[in-house]
């Protein structure tokens, strides 16, 4: 299992978008407009193999969710998109499908209303989805896939006491060869990174990291203030760790020790290689910060929207999520949490805490199961069908998206 | 703790300058005690980085949790139930 770490080497045949990027799957992606059109959304894609659905839940449109599924609908390992909205909603499936198209994908779209009722909608979507897995079939173009065409995002959920001594150390283990071998890494919950401000911001690259990173850290800070929401839960409690504090040190353990390359925002991939950190905590606005960061799906799916084909989630206590667009892995530094919950979990880091296995052979291992995921390998959650979503109503402002090659993608 | 700690002596693992604890009550696995003697307001650190303050005096070889330790920041820190952590001042009704 411990492969030597080769920056030339092949891992499998990806997809090569029209923007350079590579995906690990062509999946067709149902995206609904309004709560009102989810039934039919979710009925559609039943059965259909390849095939997950998102939504927006509100009628009212939304800046931030709309970027959120634009980046989404265009990420690598969506070969093609169906938008369905009931009619009535301010967020526009067409102009989606639009964008969607600019792209180079195939997509389509249309309005229940429109279409006759659940029925025949359903009828119809199914219909157009087959017809979409045909064409993203047709216009895919193979090409190698390397080490360095990865990006892989990590969050980490229901930690206890193992999560910082073993689950997230693998993890940041990994990053350091991603990082090294010419990948990207993103990671984030600035929410568990309290009182890491100094650690943190010792750690950016350049004075522009430090100051992001640093003006992140104290938004967050009036943010959990501001709401009262310190991100720990009776879980981590139970678990052993007694402050946010405890939790955070064991949190930032999965950024590895690469510099951070500064601070990306939610839909914005980051603008080249290396290690960086996802802000996904709401901008204070009219409403203030608006609703709280709900749970870890949340969390997930702003990683996969940095344009992560693969991303990894680190529990202590376990849990049964997955995730939309990009195979989750799951990973537990806790043995009896992998005993409890195999059929869920991916991989065991329980050996780092008992000494009987180093972090760097744990590390190994962990990245020849994320190469088999690549080459198209099922992650336990996409074996169980999991791909859990949420897009919420949020206020981020957008002066970084003109950063960078995310300027030319952003129109 | 690694295991389930009974009351007594444990080893102590690590490149810290303790190697031997003597355990004052039994403590869960995956749970703190304290090495030395901690005052009242003093900061409690692990990993060489301050996780909290002291919510009251801590002996050498106690267990370190909600009940003694509680959040620089996080106000709803001193209100969590020691045995699983739940919040006590949420009303339901």
């Amino acid at each position: 299992m411990n492969d030597p770490i080769t920056t030339s080497e092949v891992i499998s045949q990806g997809y090569l978008r029209p923007d350079g990027r590579k995906g690990i799957r062509n999946l067709v992606l149902v995206v609904y407009t309004v709560e009102c059109a989810k039934h039919v959304a979710h009925a559609i894609q039943a059965n259909e193999p390849d095939t997950q659905v998102i939504g927006f839940p509100g009628c009212y449109d939304n800046e931030y969710a709309i970027r959120l599924i634009l980046a989404l609908a265009r990420h690598p390992n969506v070969g093609a998109v169906l938008c369905v909205g009931l009619g009535c909603e301010y967020t526009q499936p067409e102009r989606i499908a639009q964008k969607v198209q600019e792209s180079g994908r195939p997509a389509e779209w249309f309005f229940i209303q429109q279409s006759g009722g659940t029925a025949t909608s359903i009828e119809k979507g199914k219909r157009l989805v087959a017809e979409l897995h045909a064409e993203a079939q047709r216009r895919a173009v193979r090409a190698p896939f390397l080490l360095s065409d990865l990006t892989i995002g990590c969050e980490c959920g229901g930690s206890d006491f193992t999560s910082g001594l073993a689950g997230n150390p693998v993890v940041g283990r990994l990053f350091d060869t991603l990082v090294d071998a010419g990948g990207t890494a993103v990671f984030e919950e600035i929410v568990e990174l309290i009182g890491l401000r100094d650690v943190m911001v010792q750690r950016a690259a350049t004075a522009e990291a430090a100051n992001q990173i640093g003006a992140s850290y104290d938004k967050t800070m009036e943010y959990c203030r501001s709401v009262r929401q310190f991100s720990v839960s009776p879980g981590n409690f139970a678990g052993g760790l007694t402050t946010i504090e405890e939790k955070s040190l064991g949190a930032f353990s999965k950024s590895g020790s690469r510099p951070i390359q500064g601070v990306v925002r939610v839909a914005e991939r980051p603008p080249n290689p290396g290690l960086w950190l996802l802000d996904s905590v709401p901008d204070p606005h009219f409403m203030q910060f608006g609703y709280t960061n709900p749970n870890d799906t949340e969390g997930i799916v702003d990683l996969v929207a940095t344009g992560a084909q693969v991303v990894l989630f680190v529990t202590g206590r376990g849990s049964v999520i997955g995730g939309p667009i990009a195979p989750l892995v799951k990973i537990t530094g806790n043995a009896e949490t992998y005993r409890n919950l195999q059929g869920d979990m991916d991989f065991d880091a329980s050996g780092v805490l008992r000494g009987n296995q180093s972090l760097e052979q744990a590390s190994n291992d962990l990245l020849s199961l994320v190469k088999q995921i690549v080459n198209g390998c099922p992650s336990k959650p996409e074996l169980l069908g999991h791909h859990e979503y949420i897009i919420v109503y949020k206020h981020q402002s957008t002066p970084t998206l003109q950063r960078g090659c995310r300027a030319e993608s952003a129109s | 703790m690694l295991t389930d700690g009974m009351a007594g002596e444990c080893q102590v693992l690590g490149e810290g300058t303790a190697t031997q604890a003597t355990l004052l009550s039994s403590i869960p696995r995956g749970h703190k005690v304290g090495l030395v003697d901690i005052a009242e307001g003093a900061p409690i650190i692990k990993y060489g980085v301050v996780i909290g303050l002291a919510a009251q005096p801590i002996h050498a070889g106690e267990h370190v949790h909600l009940h003694n330790c509680r959040s620089q920041y996080d106000e709803r820190s001193a209100s969590l139930r020691l045995e699983d952590g739940c919040p006590t001042d949420t009303r339901y009704e």
